[in-house]
């Protein structure tokens, strides 16, 4: 069967591919984009590992169809830091807030379930940049994490908001 | 795993689509949000020839609010809308509770209400408080539009009474009546996350001696389609409304439902927390009745 020609904003560029329409957003981001900061978890919309922004809602990206992605905004977590993702230059390093926050404070251990993470924390912030323990643990309950136990992830949350709007 | 393969179609209009849906009869599936869809299509659950989106047919995503019909969702009305729609937060907050408590944040971003009505799982969030409140299922065959009591929607597990030729584009919510309340209450083992092992939708109106006036029970996951508790109605009409007629209203409606033991709960369980759950959505929806409002905070 036929691919079809599509255009897909992905972090602030235009990307023209041919995929076929059977291909979700994850599969198209990994496999042909080779964009492999989203990963690819249960599949089905559990855990949160796919996590990607899409007009600045989160959303799983291997529920997605990518050719239903064409015509909206998509970030990936290589689109929070830029410059990081295409030069290699680890002395000039820049990086989201929220991705400074989790190396501060501890909250990567296997780094498995980090991008869909901080993606959900990226999402939470932009909507409740304020958010409490309650509301930061439900933002990230569509993200699951075997290492961590949450603790630390939810500090680097709260730390990063902390950075990004001051509530002192 | 990846998708088996199939012909993407995605009309804009819904004459377009309904032709469609009757062209391809048998071998066609739609998709919404496809937060259902694509995993029964990854688990190869089904493996239709055509799939298609309803995301091109413009104005299905409204919400809008009449004081004389009342609330209309539409059928690309996603859930994290409904949830934070402030015409829903103020004409039926329950509705808003309901789509906050389904599934993950991610899944709400993309799921709709109506897909979630139309998947007819006997446990899905949205189906209990759209039964208290008496709502209609607006069918679309591209030429004519009917409306199906939502008492009348769901014929089993996954089953609904779509024609084969029709698409569901809408959801009428009646406005309350005066002194009425409505109450969602959820038990699953995960949170929000999970499926709903227990359910129930609840609406009371109150008279001006605060007697039961009417009463509408749906009860979730405790059978092969959403159930009314009856036996509980029947009983609570016309009486005061005090711990003991609702504890006897929880006592009743556990007599009707009849679940089955399943990974998320036994039917043991099942029966006492619907009991348990009954007596509490009466009370909270009494609770509103009592105070002339119908706000809440969503939890």
């Amino acid at each position: 069967m036929k691919k079809e020609l599509i255009t897909l904003n992905i972090n602030g560029d235009d990307i023209e591919i041919a995929v076929h329409p059977w291909r979700t957003l994850n599969e198209v981001l990994r496999d042909q984009l080779h964009l492999t900061g989203t990963k690819l978890g249960c599949g089905t919309g559990d855990c949160g590992a796919c996590t990607v922004l899409l007009d600045d809602q989160s959303v799983s990206s291997c529920l997605t169809l990518a050719i239903e992605a064409e015509g909206h905004k998509i970030t990936t977590i290589e689109g929070l830091a830029p410059e990081a993702a295409t030069e290699n230059d680890l002395e000039n390093l820049t990086l989201d807030p929220i991705q400074e926050s989790f190396i501060a404070k501890g909250a990567i251990q296997c780094g498995f379930c980090t991008p869909g993470m901080i993606m959900s924390g990226k999402f939470l912030l932009d909507h409740t940049p304020n958010p409490n323990e309650a509301e930061i643990r439900a933002g990230l309950s569509g993200n699951l994490c075997r290492c961590t136990g949450y603790n630390k992830i939810v500090d680097a949350i709260a730390d990063a908001a902390e950075k990004i709007s001051p509530t002192k | 795993m990846s998708l088996p393969q199939f012909t993407f179609l995605a009309p804009t209009s819904l004459s377009e689509a309904c032709a469609l849906l009757e062209k391809h009869q048998g071998k066609i599936k739609i998709k919404a949000g496809g937060t259902d869809m694509i995993v029964r299509l990854s688990h190869r659950a089904v493996k239709p020839d055509f799939l298609m989106t309803l995301k091109k047919i413009p104005d299905l995503n409204e919400i809008s609010y009449t004081p004389d019909k009342g609330l209309k969702i539409g059928a690309l009305a996603l859930l994290r809308e409904v949830e934070i729609s402030p015409l829903i937060l103020e004409q039926a907050p329950m509705l808003a509770r309901a789509a906050h408590a389904t599934a993950t944040v991610q899944i709400r971003n993309m799921g709709t209400v109506m897909g979630n009505v139309c998947n007819a799982s006997p446990s899905a969030d949205n189906i209990p408080s759209l039964v208290a409140m008496n709502a209609i299922i607006v069918a679309s065959s591209g030429k004519k539009e009917r409306e199906i009591p939502i008492d009348e929607f769901f014929l089993g597990p996954g089953r609904s009474a779509l024609q084969a030729n029709e698409i569901a584009v809408a959801i009428k919510v009646p406005k309350l009546a005066a002194n009425s309340g409505v109450s969602y209450q959820k038990i699953s083992a995960r949170s929000k996350v999970d499926i709903a092992a227990v359910n129930i939708g609840a609406l009371i109106t109150l008279n001006e001696e605060g007697k039961c006036k009417a009463v509408r029970i749906s009860m979730g996951a405790v059978g092969p389609t959403p159930l009314r508790a009856s036996l509980a109605e029947e009983f609570l009409l016309n009486k005061k409304i005090t711990d003991e007629t609702l504890a006897e209203a929880g006592r009743l409606a556990a007599e009707d439902a009849s679940p089955i033991s399943d990974v998320r709960a036994s039917r043991e369980y099942r029966k006492l927390m619907v009991e348990v759950m009954t007596t509490r959505a009466l009370k909270e929806a009494a609770g509103f009745a009592s105070q002339r409002v119908v706000k809440c905070k969503s939890s």
